[in-house]
């Protein structure tokens, strides 16, 4: 009854001497919010850089959709319907926020190699565009130059130009790290609204927004998985709250 | 600038230089000629530069191609048809461009800068040390390209001023054909590879396919660039693709502003007639050229108003 959409196994990255991620092995489910917690360093983005194929595995595969993804480009895994939002915002600066959402929603027309006609007639890409803005809620911020809008309006069209791209995956590296209360909340709404018809895998350091919106979870620990499994049993595991959970507490 | 003061200059300059001919004196029709000529190969690297953030060294190895493969086609296959001629020029640019842009595209920064550089290297070294095509002194070409139709040549091109609107037309289409693209999805694609390559990436587009498309399309207009300087001049030699060649073209861009089409057209008049009028003031003029250069490097970028590339830029997608 189970479908996995997404499956690692033994997933390994080294650099140089250091083992960002150890054999992480781990399913996720379609149609689930699961989230990646662990401490700084753990390798929570290394790994999110290996799904989505920013960076090469040392070892281990990944499958997508029953698909072997492992060695593939970003742009191949993007257009099979993984999209990812960075930790580090990774957006046009020099581009109007609307025209950022305009390029994400762009790269799913067949091809781009199109010289003749108007980009502004493509209809279906402006629509697109709209949309995003207004599901990341910087409609307002239409035409303000990306390098102009406050860090937190930044973080959002992050979200927004990985949605433009229609991904059935949604890979969120800390969506709200660095953002408001008023606009976080925001963001958690609008995840809570993304997973009714999307899969999200989730890295996020404040602990409220995993437990509230986050079916499975998994606690990485020094690049290894410590333990994967529903919220309820991860509360319950020795282990983490000895691990992770202990130090979450201590640090605040 | 707002776009419709943009647009209504650009009118007034086009008029200008479609009826300097009726008042200029045929030198300076000339003259008018050669910076129109480099105007077109200096915008052809801004799309390099300027909109795909592609920095060559090596630009003018397709400048050089399209002037030789005239002079070659005439001198090997007797070639003096305009429609023979020209094609086969434009080709050989671009193939060359294709061979070098997709070696070169899978390097970045400085490393771009140095393959580039070498390739063209390669080419003028190639040219020097071939007896066949004159080495060193190039070849002489003693003719303009013809059009004909039936037993007239309808384009007269060795009237100064026929070839003065040839050229002109070439800019002009040139022009128009850049300005169709960059607001084709092809163009947006382009710039943001210059803003975030890396997030252009990650958003699904196969960037090298993009850079390799804009280096040939880029290499090409440099190669008719090329090969109305031939036919212009009369004659072809190696130094069309010398460094420095590719190094003033760099130098137009940057004075006249990147990431505009127009920048490169003002870009050429300034340094061309700097180039005729400093020597007349000093003899180290090029002391002098270099530091007007530097400066503007400098200080345009501060003193430009930051608001009207963006601006033009934002309005182009709305
Ligand atoms: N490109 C790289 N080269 C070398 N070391 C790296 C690289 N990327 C990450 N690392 C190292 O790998 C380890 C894991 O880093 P990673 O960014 O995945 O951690 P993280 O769990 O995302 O941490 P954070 O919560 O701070 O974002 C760290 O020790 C980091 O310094
Ligand atoms: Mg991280």
């Amino acid at each position: 009854m189970t479908d996995t959409i997404l499956r690692t196994d033994r997933l390994s990255k080294n650099f140089g001497g250091l083992i960002a991620a150890n054999n992480v092995s781990l399913n996720f489910e379609r149609g689930q919010v699961h989230a990646i917690i662990g401490p700084n360093g753990a390798g929570k983005t290394t790994l999110i850089n290996l799904l989505s194929g920013d960076l090469l595995p040392s070892d281990g595969t990944i499958l997508f959709n029953g698909k072997n993804i492992t060695s593939l480009p970003p742009d191949k895994i993007s257009q099979l319907g993984i999209g990812r939002s960075y930790q580090k915002t990774n957006i046009f600066a020099t581009f109007s926020c609307y025209e950022n959402c305009w390029v994400a929603a762009q790269s799913r027309l067949n091809t781009s190699m199109r010289f003749f006609r108007p980009a502004k007639k493509l209809k279906k890409v402006q629509d697109r565009a709209e949309m995003t803005l207004d599901l990341c809620g910087l409609s307002s911020r239409r035409d303000v130059l990306a390098s102009a809008m406050s860090y937190g309006e930044q973080r959002q069209l992050e979200i927004g130009m990985m949605l433009a791209t229609e991904p059935e995956l949604l890979l969120l590296d800390e969506p709200l790290a660095g953002m408001g209360s008023e606009e976080s909340l925001q963001v958690i709404e609008l995840l809570r609204r993304l997973s009714r018809d999307h899969t999200l895998i989730l890295i996020e350091h404040d602990m409220d927004a995993v437990f509230s919106i986050a079916e499975q979870l998994t606690v990485m620990v020094n690049g290894r998985v410590l333990e994967t499994g529903t919220v309820e049993q991860i509360r319950n595991s020795q282990a983490v709250q000895e691990v992770y959970l202990g130090v979450e507490e201590e640090a605040t | 600038m707002p776009r419709i003061t943009r647009t209504l200059l650009l009118l007034a300059a086009l008029l200008t230089l479609v009826f300097f001919p009726l008042f200029g004196s045929s030198f300076y029709v000339g003259l008018l000629t050669r910076i129109l000529i480099l105007a077109l190969f200096a915008m052809s690297l801004d799309l390099l530069i300027g909109y795909t953030g592609l920095v060559s060294f090596g630009h003018a190895a397709f400048f050089g191609i399209g002037g030789y493969a005239l002079a070659i086609a005439f001198q090997d296959a007797a070639v003096i048809h305009l429609w023979q001629a020209l094609p086969l020029s434009l080709a050989a640019a671009a193939l060359a461009a294709l061979v070098v842009g997709w070696i070169s595209i899978r390097t970045s920064g400085i490393y771009f800068i140095m393959i580039t550089l070498a390739f063209a290297q390669m080419f003028f070294y190639f040219f020097f040390e071939s007896p066949r095509y004159g080495g060193d002194d190039g070849i002489f070409l003693f003719f303009k390209p013809v059009l004909m139709i039936g037993s007239a040549d309808i384009l007269h091109l060795d009237s100064e001023n026929n070839f003065y609107y040839f050229v002109l037309g070439s800019l002009v289409s040139s022009y128009l054909l850049l300005t169709m693209i960059l607001r084709a999805p092809f163009g947006k694609v382009i710039t943001a590879i210059k803003a975030n390559e890396h997030r252009v990436c990650a958003l699904g587009y196969a960037v090298n396919r993009y850079k390799l498309v804009s280096f040939v399309i880029a290499g090409t207009l440099a190669g008719l660039a090329g090969f109305l300087e031939g036919a212009h001049s009369g004659y072809i030699n190696p130094s069309y693709m010398s460094w420095h060649e590719s190094g003033i073209a760099i130098a137009i861009v940057v004075l006249g502003g990147m990431g505009t089409l127009y920048g490169p057209i003002v870009g050429a008049f300034i340094i061309v007639l700097l180039q005729d009028f400093l020597p007349s003031l000093t003899d180290h003029w090029q002391l002098l050229f270099g530091g007007i250069v530097i400066s503007v490097a400098l200080f345009y970028p501060m003193v430009r108003p930051a608001c009207c590339r963006d601006f033009m830029r934002c309005s182009e997608v709305k």
